[in-house]
């Protein structure tokens, strides 16, 4: 199997979005994963949030590092440049490509052998730097292509497909990220596309860096019984703290909601989160709260979700370092050399 | 008197401090190095320091040539033994008939001097107590004392001397007069109480011409900038930081917008070697000039990231700083020893473009065409610097740079080519020469996209795991590699008078050391012809160069002759055609330690001399 195609064809009434494109405009080649993994339906909920923004695809850039998760950008967004770069440095890449051209949507995939393991310290700094991306972790607790050993975020105590507990403790990547600056922090499920497309669609909206860590069960290796990130298990667990609908900046807010209970953040773009709150006490705008709040559900064994944390007005990496707002791959030799008479000075200093 | 005669020199010597690291002694010692060239005398400094903030024993060394020779010479005949720790080691390294300048504050017995040197004592300590009851004012005019006396000794213009004062401290207006009280001092002292001056003298020349003075690293800072590089992500590390330092400094002062103050550059410091190459990469990718600045443990630490990109064919350009290795080595010391390690970095069938700059003058050259070179070639380029050329100030040809330079930027394929309907095959080959067009993201909305990826794909970069199809791109690659050979800055062959069997390959900071042991190996009868490499791949003059003589002497400074054996293999060379000269103890390598390698050689082949004619 090299590669294959997908057909384009498709319902002629299919709905189309703002640019005019349907969904299929949004579709990548046929995904080369097992059938009902979870990785396939955050395909789908990125093709879906990317068609509901009306986003040009060939404006996002897909960066990703290896593993199953690092394989999915080739199945959506097929007018989009990919990279499917080295294990664990997609974050290093992104940071690059984004410094070079700060006009284009950065979505960054990974998994958690990815992100948690062998690429903790990339996905530490490029958060703290805040640079202005999504970054997905596809979170499957274990490494799929190479046959089901534990990753880094395999909960103490849960039991692999061969049978052994894991003794490590894990490594909560949302909590984390909350700690090291993400100005939007989110968890979802593959399994609740319904939570995660908002989400998607409000973080590629959110001009920082945002994270979602999405819990999403590898069928082949992690969905039996004693497993902690199976379909089963994170269905019992699930403790959402907010239900998100989101609004692009051009479109009205329409309220449907039960007064006090829903709570409306604008982000800088314009866009607008309309937060259905489920826990009462969950505050999206208090970093040190979520951390609490996080670290207390874990300790019961449930899987926090939702929108944990945003930042209306966040500043990103381009701010930090006060690039001109022209793509700096843009510059040609007229804005970049200084010219003759300027070395001529500089040599003239130094004699 | 001493037992040898006492060195008798103008405008020719070698003058060597030896001083403890964080005593403030640097600038004063190049101080006098600067001093030396207003008075129109080429100078060569070196700063032999320790991997050490405060404390440990460091030299600066200052050779004097009015003939122009700026590689280390060997030997000191005068040493500034400033150091207790280092005293004993530091005489024993003086040439007999040499000078020595001591602190004679509290006497030494005899015995810790030699009978054939010429010993000049200075109280400088006791100078100090009296003149001054700050003890760091005591630390830091000692310095300032001491090149007062050599000034003394030296009869040089001291009012040279008092101007590199007053443009030291242009700003800060009122250390100027406390720094000339000082030179006055030692100078005073000197005149008053020594035989002044000494055999060794500096007399006023007109050699500098217009040359600069400025270190390798900064120079190829200069490069990037001028190359039109827009991103730099790098990780600190001795002794390449300076090149970042560098770059940052340039970029505040030539590249920030005039009306806005935005900044046409992006710095990062990374938080490792494998990020700083990793950014460099995406930048690459995305259009892009981007450089990381870094010596022989970060380059290991790129090797995954060098494989992707020579493999996905992503422009980036990566400056290696070398020190010695292997592991931590000896960060503070020069080698050229990483050529194997990035001409074949990476794992699997890998090459890669290396540019061996021989000075500052060419760091800068080379620095700035490295972009070129990256983007035509779409691959990693090297700038092979090391320690001695890129933190020691060279006196260096001026930097050029012509208005109207218009930058490479390669195969790109346009909107409107795409538009048109031209084919786009990320890895097709349309022109024969191995290099395929690239598309910028974001370029056109329905056509030009690809994915990249490290693994095999086809010419119009879908994954594929067909052994054919990897077959033919890694044959391209090597296609590629072949066009290399004629894009990068090729040897330079300098022939003997006459005829000669023999030849001489060397490279990089070698140079200026090998062109004065020319003329030593000449007067000792030999004749032997140069080929001084300046880029790897090798042009096809290096192969011929060894086959036109019987052997070929490789001068490096490594262990391994690494480039005797990037020539044995690429070249297909008989490796007995090839000869070591290796120096790699860490200090840049010397005319005299080049000659008397060669000349032995020779001589123990019973070469029979040319006659030398006086």
């Amino acid at each position: 199997m090299t590669y294959l195609a997908k057909p384009k064809f498709h319902h002629p009434n299919l709905p189309k979005n703002a640019l005019g494109y349907t969904h299929r405009d949004y579709e990548g080649t046929v995904s080369t994963l097992c059938a009902g993994c979870g990785h396939d339906s955050i395909t789908a909920s990125i093709i879906q949030a990317c068609f509901e923004l009306s986003i040009e695809p060939h404006r996002v850039a897909k960066i990703s590092g290896i593993g199953c998760s690092s394989k999915t950008p080739t199945y959506f967004l097929g007018n989009s440049h990919g990279f499917n770069s080295v294990h664990g440095r997609m974050p290093s890449v992104l940071t690059g490509a984004n410094l070079a051209n700060r006009d284009l949507i950065y979505l960054g995939v990974s998994g958690d052998g990815d992100s948690a393991s062998i690429g903790l310290g990339q996905f530490a700094h490029c958060l703290r730097r805040g640079v202005n991306m999504v970054y997905i972790v596809e979170n499957n607790g274990v490494y799929g292509l190479t046959k089901g050993q534990f990753s880094a975020t395999a909960d103490r105590g849960s039991k692999s497909k061969r049978g052994f507990i894991n003794t490590d403790n894990s490594i909560d990547l949302a909590a984390t990220a909350l700690q090291l600056g993400a100005s939007f922090v989110a968890r979802s499920f593959s399994g609740d596309k319904q939570q995660l497309v908002p989400i998607i669609t409000a973080a590629i909206a959110h001009q920082g860096a945002a994270f979602i860590d999405v819990i999403s069960p590898c069928v082949a290796f992690n969905n039996h019984a004693g497993s902690t990130k199976s379909f089963d298990f994170v269905r019992e667990h699930n403790e959402a703290v907010n239900r998100l609908d989101f609004m692009a900046s051009r479109m009205p807010i329409e309220v449907k909601y039960e007064p006090g209970t829903v709570e409306v953040v604008e982000q800088h773009d314009g866009s607008k989160l309309a937060l259905r709150k489920l826990a009462a006490d969950y505050d999206v705008h208090d970093r040190t709260a979520a951390l609490g709040f996080l670290q207390q559900h874990a300790a019961k064994g449930q899987i926090v979700t939702g929108l944990l944390y945003v930042d209306e007005a966040p500043e990103d990496l381009h701010a930090h370092l006060h690039t001109v707002e022209a793509p700096l791959n843009t510059l040609t030799e007229k804005e970049l050399c200084p010219g003759e008479a300027a070395l001529e000075a500089i040599n003239a200093s130094l004699r | 008197m001493p037992t040898a005669t006492p060195i008798s020199r103008v405008n020719d010597f070698v003058v060597r401090f030896a001083n403890v690291n964080g005593s403030g002694s640097a600038s004063a010692n190049e101080l006098f190095a600067r001093a030396i060239l207003r008075m129109g005398v080429p100078v060569s400094p070196r700063n032999i320091f320790p991997s050490n903030i405060q404390g440990l024993p460091t030299w600066y060394e200052v050779r004097v040539s009015e003939a122009g020779h700026l590689g280390a010479r060997g030997g000191t005949d005068l040493m500034v033994a400033m150091n207790p720790q280092t005293f004993d080691r530091d005489i024993a390294g003086i040439d007999p008939g040499g000078y020595l300048l001591y602190d004679s504050t509290k006497p030494l017995p005899r015995s810790k001097f030699r009978d054939d040197i010429t010993v000049i004592g200075v109280p400088l300590t006791a100078i100090c107590n009296r003149e001054y009851t700050d003890p760091r004012q005591r630390q830091l005019f000692k310095n300032i004392i001491y090149i007062g006396v050599l000034t003394a000794l030296l009869d040089m213009d001291v009012a040279a001397v008092e101007r590199l004062i007053g443009e030291q401290y242009q700003g800060k207006d009122r250390l100027i007069a406390p720094n000339v009280k000082a030179l006055h001092i030692g100078r005073d002292y000197a005149t008053l109480n020594l035989n002044c001056p000494i055999g060794l003298r500096v007399k006023n020349s007109d050699e500098v011409g217009d040359r600069i003075f400025i270190d390798g690293n900064s120079a190829a800072a200069l490069g990037a900038v001028f190359g039109g590089a827009s991103v730099c992500a790098w990780y600190p590390i001795t002794p390449s930081s300076s090149l970042a330092d560098a770059f940052t400094r340039h970029c505040a002062k030539l590249r920030v917008d005039p009306a806005t103050k935005q900044a046409k550059y992006a710095i990062i410091q990374a938080e490792d070697e494998l990020a700083s190459i990793g950014m460099v990469i995406g930048a690459g990718w995305n259009g892009a000039r981007a450089f990381t600045a870094t010596s022989g443990p970060g380059i290991s630490l790129m090797q995954e990231f060098i494989g992707l990109a020579y493999f996905a064919e992503i422009p980036a350009v990566i400056f290696n700083v070398q020190r010695a290795g292997p592991s931590t080595g000896m960060p503070t010391r020069t080698q050229q020893c990483d050529i194997i390690c990035c001409a074949y970095a990476s794992h699997g069938d890998t090459k890669h473009v290396l540019l061996f700059p021989e000075d500052p003058t060419e760091a800068f050259e080379f620095g700035a065409l490295s972009f070129d070179l990256a983007d035509r070639l779409q691959t990693p380029i090297f700038v092979m610097l090391d320690l001695d050329i890129g933190m020691n100030h060279r006196l260096s040809k001026p930097l050029k740079w012509e208005d109207g330079r218009v930058y490479d930027r390669g195969k790109v394929m346009t909107a409107e080519e795409l538009e048109a309907g031209k084919d786009f095959g990320r890895y097709l080959d349309v022109d024969g020469d191995g290099i395929t067009y690239r598309t910028y993201p974001g370029t056109h909305p329905t056509r030009g996209s690809y994915f990249t990826r490290g693994t095999s794909r086809d010419k119009y970069a879908r994954y594929t795991e067909d052994g054919g199809s990897y077959v033919d791109n890694m044959q391209r690659l090597i296609r590629k590699f072949d066009t290399a050979k004629d894009l990068v800055p090729r040897p330079l062959q300098a022939n003997a008078a006459k005829p000669t069997k023999y030849g001489v390959i060397y490279y990089g900071s070698t140079a200026p050391a090998m062109d004065e042991a020319i003329g030593l190996i000449e007067a000792r009868g030999h004749a032997v012809d140069r080929l001084r490499l300046r880029a790897f791949p090798f042009h096809s003059s290096v192969a011929s160069f060894v086959a036109d003589h019987d052997f070929t002497f490789m001068v490096e400074q490594n262990r391994d002759a690494q480039m005797r054996s990037l020539i044995v293999n690429e070249c297909g060379i008989d490796p007995v055609r090839l000869v070591p000269i290796l120096q790699y103890d860490g200090t840049p390598i010397t005319a005299r330690f080049i000659a008397k390698a060669i000349g032995d050689h020779l001589e123990a082949l019973k070469v029979k001399p040319l006659k030398v004619s006086s």
